[in-house]
Order: structure tokens, then sequence, then C-alpha cells
């Protein structure tokens, strides 16, 4: 990222934790990133490993017993976290707004496309004419690719098809402008061949709106296909960040190297045998002293199972937390 | 295909309509597998990919008679198990022994009230291939042991598991009456990706070991084309092409595959930005009122009059390579 770039938004050491019955689960564990505008950054995780919480946390939607307990995220200047209700209220769906992975259980099936659209603008906008809003939102359904606005406008959304639904959701959270789109896994649930027309849509409109998104997912081919950075996360830490080439081209983690050499690939020449990361991911009720990834790691020295490991600057954005850097980095002042 | 291999399993024209209910007495049905025909070899492993809706689940379940076939024929080593001309439906329990399944969800898939002992004993006592109770408990702690599971989880219930150890346990019950055929159904997308290659080793291992054969079904076609030695491609019930994997992810001829070969997400930002990528228009039609014709004429870009009107067949167009599409015939 460019230095006079201006920050959209900038978390510092974010804490969030989980507060159950069974005892503190620490779903995200000191996590810091910035995001320019007109970027796309990448978060990358398995389930449990924080990607979706810290999102929540972003747009005030973090839900009981979850509780930010430190840190700050600051929106253009601005501490989100000192927000009263009502200003996060004003705040959410007109500067950052969201889409989720399952657009059936996140759209009301009791009214139509069109007044949930309208909805959106009408909160934030009490001068709105309804004319105007109706127009607004046939505008918008045409932008993400839906035929017929006109009519698809009064339907319900059990007469749109999976993929349509994604698009209305997608027009639902863009139709006041935000400055920031978190996409919470949009394409999981959907096919290969409607996940590709999603993923072009987004990119062209991305473009086309200047929004800056975060985008979470767990495939690492979508990654590659829309981000221009990316964040790795392991149970409620980032291991590593990194431009997007970078990352596939020289990653430096030893879970991100483990992740991309687990994975079949289409245009591998013979397929070899795969190298899984063995093990299973740690229980977050009781993580463990040393690095949390260090239980499964090949390469875990005597340091790692006792001391978190800090993050080491490969430059150019690039950073990896692992103990290994600094092996690396002790061996040569030695020589 | 060299002729000295053996055919272990041939599907023949094999359907499977579901009844849905409609308003009225008009009865309508989900054309879920319109018209299979393969055959999968002894050791092989045959891929079956779509996208969801496609027939992919219904035929696998179907070729085990899990769900009884609409018409058709099923023949397992040389003998029909089912042929809906001659009217054979045989008794499939002792060919239970040797086909079994893996299913897609394991949580679901396993009964929560019994143990992981239990649930991999009792197919052993249904085909009472242990009679003294030593045996019984000796052959249990083996199948935990090659699933990688311990042998003291027997005594365990599913929910005390994480994913990928129920969908061992789930492969563990699948091995218990040592089967030569498995249909695996989608073993690994509900697991986590770090946890999907190590059931994929050890899916590969076990075929090596025991000589089995797979029909693994899936959507996600890396995974599918990395363990498969031939590919079939479903859409909307019908098989659109099949060949050896790596030909038909090479030198894919039907539309279909090509589009669904061009939408994979690529873990390469330089050359997933740089393909061209086929878009399709639109989505799948529904099996209940499929399209006439060839049913991708209505999202392909070069339907001809002729795809409107008349189905194509599957026809071999290159050695070992098969697709049904009337452009080909040109």
């Amino acid at each position: 990222m460019m230095e006079d770039n201006k920050k959209l938004i900038e978390i510092k050491d974010l804490k969030v934790s989980f507060f159950t019955p069974a005892g503190e689960v620490k779903a995200v564990d000191g996590i810091s990133y910035e995001l320019g505008y007109n970027e796309v950054m990448g978060v990358v995780g398995e389930s449990g490993s924080g990607k979706s919480v810290e999102a929540y946390s972003i747009i005030g939607l973090l839900q009981n017993p979850g509780k930010v307990i430190g840190g700050s995220i600051t929106f253009e200047g601005e501490d989100l976290l000192a927000y009263t209700p009502e200003q996060m209220r004003q705040f959410r769906g007109n500067k950052v707004s969201m889409i989720f992975q399952n657009p059936m259980t996140c759209l009301n099936p009791v009214y139509t496309i069109g007044n949930q659209l309208m909805e959106a603008l009408t909160v934030h906008d009490s001068k709105i004419t309804k004319e105007e809003a109706r127009a607004r939102a046939i505008e918008m359904l045409e932008k993400v690719g839906i035929n017929n606005a006109e009519k698809r406008i009064n339907q319900y959304p059990h007469e749109f098809s999976g993929g349509m639904r994604q698009r209305a959701m997608i027009a639902m959270a863009l139709i006041c402008k935000p400055k920031l789109l978190i996409a919470d896994e949009p394409t999981t649930a959907l096919d290969v061949t409607i996940q590709a027309q999603i993923l072009e849509l987004m990119k062209e409109l991305q473009k086309k709106e200047n929004t800056s998104i975060i985008f979470i997912t767990h495939n690492l081919g979508v990654v590659a296909e829309i981000c221009d950075k990316v964040s790795v996360m392991y149970a409620g830490r980032i291991v590593e960040q990194a431009k997007v080439e970078d990352l596939f081209y020289n990653p430096q983690h030893p879970y991100t190297k483990g992740l991309l050499a687990s994975q079949p690939r289409i245009d591998e020449e013979e397929p070899e045998r795969l190298i899984p990361i063995e093990g299973t991911p740690i229980d977050l009720l009781n993580p463990p002293s040393g690095c949390n990834f260090g239980p499964r790691c090949k390469d875990c020295m005597k340091i790692c199972l006792t001391k978190k490991p800090p993050f080491a600057d490969l430059g150019d954005g690039h950073i990896s937390a692992c103990w290994l850097h600094f092996k690396d980095l002790k061996g040569k002042k030695e020589e | 295909m060299t002729e000295e291999r053996k055919v272990l399993l041939e599907v023949e024209n094999l359907k499977k309509y579901f009844a849905v209910k409609t308003g009225g007495f008009k009865k309508n049905y989900v054309q879920a597998v319109e018209s299979a025909n393969f055959k999968i070899y002894k050791g092989e492993t045959l891929g079956l990919v779509g996208e969801s809706g496609c027939g992919k689940t219904t035929l696998g379940r179907t070729v085990i008679r899990l769900h009884e076939p609409t018409s058709g024929k099923i023949i397992y080593d040389g003998k029909p198990i089912y042929d809906s001309e001659k009217h054979i439906a045989e008794n499939m329990l002792p060919y239970r022994r040797k086909m079994q399944i893996i299913f897609q969800d394991p949580s679901a898939s396993l009964d929560p009230r019994m143990t992981v002992g239990e649930i991999i004993g009792e197919a052993i006592d249904i085909h009472k291939l242990c009679p003294n109770k030593k045996d019984r408990t000796d052959r249990i702690r083996e199948l935990l042991s090659e699933v990688g599971l311990n042998t003291e989880h027997a005594n365990r219930f599913p929910h005390e598991f994480s994913g990928g150890q129920q969908q061992r346990v789930g492969i563990a019950r699948a091995l218990a009456v040592n089967p030569e055929f498995i249909v695996c159904d989608e073993p690994i997308s509900a697991l986590d990706v770090s946890i999907q290659s190590q059931v994929v080793n050890m899916l590969e291992d076990l075929q090596t070991e025991k000589g089995l054969t797979y029909l693994f079904i899936a959507h996600d076609i890396s995974v599918v084309r990395h363990i498969s030695d031939r590919i079939g491609v479903m859409y909307l019930g019908c098989m659109v092409e099949l060949a050896d994997s790596y030909e038909l992810c090479s030198n894919p001829i039907h539309p279909y595959t090509k589009t669904l070969l061009s939408a994979v997400p690529l873990p390469d930002p330089v050359k997933s930005r740089a393909r061209d990528r086929i878009i399709l228009e639109g989505d799948i039609p529904s099996p209940i009122n499929p399209p006439s014709g060839c049913r991708f004429h209505t999202r392909c870009p070069y339907a001809t009059e002729r795809c409107k009107q008349e189905m194509p067949v599957l026809k071999e167009y290159a050695p070992k390579h098969f697709a049904a599409c009337h452009l080909l015939e040109q």
C-alpha cells in the first residue's frame, strides 16, 4: 500500500472473547490491520478461526456472550467502539454493509424484494419519496444483473433462485453506496458456475462504485481471484499478511504453506499425493501458551511451545508471525 | 479400456424419478436421473461431478439400491441385481456386504445414541461376520486403527468427535463388512480444508491396500480429478461427458464441462486473472420441468435448433472419451 493512501479502516490489537459457561473463548486474540480506500482484502481461515467474529465486531453485530475486550477500530478517524447504539444504527448500512453466506436466511420471506431494498433507503434517508426509492431499487437490481427488474421487484425471495438471491443481497448492501462492504463467505453456498457469476459481478461493481471490500472465505482460489491483499487467520490470530501475489508465490508461514500444499489443483500436471496438515485445530477453551499452530507444525521448535511468536516484517507489507523467521535472522547475525 | 480389465458394476439406462405432489389430480415427477449408462472397472475410481441438483447423489444411491430405480438395469459382478424389463429385483442383503456407502454429513449419518463400537459392530452382527464376542471386539479395534482412530474410541459417542473424526467413523462402518465397492458421496465437503486432505489420502491408502473400487461423488472438480481414474460430468440428470480424468480436464469437449472447468477458482492470482472465463447466463432449470431436447440448451452458448428438439446420446468421440452433444457430430 502507498504511504499517502488514506486509511479507511484501522484495527489495532482487537480482542473479542465469548464468555461461555465452560470458560472464556478467545475468538479473536489481538489482530491488527488497516485497509485503504478502494482496496479488497481477503481474510482466510478455517471454521472457528475467528474470521467472521472479527467482521461482526466492526459492524457492531456481535451477539451475546461475545464482547470486544480490547483494542480499537477506527473508521475514517472515528472510534467505532465508542459509538452509541443509535449512531451505530446510522453507520451500519450507510457506510458499512455486509453480505452473508446464506442468502435465504438473510432475506425476509414475507416481504417482497423491492420492499426490503426500499427499506434500506428510507431508514437512512427520511426525505426520500417512495417513488424515488422504488426507482433507485430498480436501478440497483439492474446493476447487479437481474433482468426484468420492474417485475422482479414485486416478487418474494422464494421466487428467486440461489444465485439471484445473492444478487439481491448485494444490491441491498450497495444501495446506500457504502464505503466498505464486508462479504462473509458470499459464494460458499453457491455452485461453481454461479460462484463465477457472483465473483465477476463483485469485481465489476467494486471498480464502478469504488467500494473497499473485506472478503471472508476459506477458499484460496476465490482469494486469488478477487483480493489485493490477504490475511491468513488461525485460531483467533493473524498468522500471515501479504499482497496477494506474495502470499501465493512466496508464502512464509508454515500454516499458509501447509494450506497451499494440502489442496489438489486442477492445473497440476500429474496428481501427486497431497501433503496434509496433520492433527486437528486447537481447542479455543484451552489455547496453548506458545504458538497456536505449534502442535501441528512440522518445523516446531522448543520456543514455539512456550512463547507466542511476534510478527516478522518481511518487507512490502508482508508480515508473518513465526519463530522460524527469527531463527534465520539470528543465524545471519552470528555469521 | 483394455479388455482384460474386469467390469465390476454396469449400469444401463438407469432412471430415477421422484413423485411430487401438486394440487389436483396431476402427478409431477422430479426427473432426478434421466438416463445413466456407465461401467466401473474393478479397482478403479470413477468420479462424478456436477452442480447441486444434477442428480449425482441420487445416482450414487440408486446404484446400490438405497433408492429403488424407476427403470433400467444394474449389473454387479456379472449378475443382474435390478432389471426393469425382466422384472428382476434381487434381495440386497448379500450384496450389502459387497457394496457400501460413505455419506456426506458425518454427524447426521451416525446414530447419536449409539457408541462408535455399536455403530461399527451393527454391520458385523447383521452379516454374522464374527460369531464370537472376542473376535468382534478385535475386529472393531482393527477397523478403528485402520482409519486412524484410537481403539479406546469405541466406547465414545459420535458427538465427542470432531467432524474429521466422525467421517473416519463413517468410513470404518463402511469397511466393517470388507466390501469390494464403496460409493463415496461427498465424503469431504463437510470438512475443514486442512482436514480434507487427510481423509483423501486415507481413502487412497485404503484403496491400494484392499483393492477397493470407488464411485466418488463430489462437486469440487479439483478433488475429483485428484482421486479419480475416470470422471463423469452430470448436468440435470444426464451424463454429458465421461473420460479419463487427465484427458477430461485438459481436453474437455462438451460445452458444459468447459464452463465448469473455467469456473473453478485457481489458487494462483496471475493465472486466474489472466484466463478467459466462460460465464454462463442464468441458473440450472428445474428438474420437475426440464428443457426439451438437450437439457443444457437453455444455457449453452452454441445451442442450435436441433439441440432444442432432440436429446443427444453419449457417444465415443475420441478413444475412451464419451460425450453427449449434437455439435460434436459435425
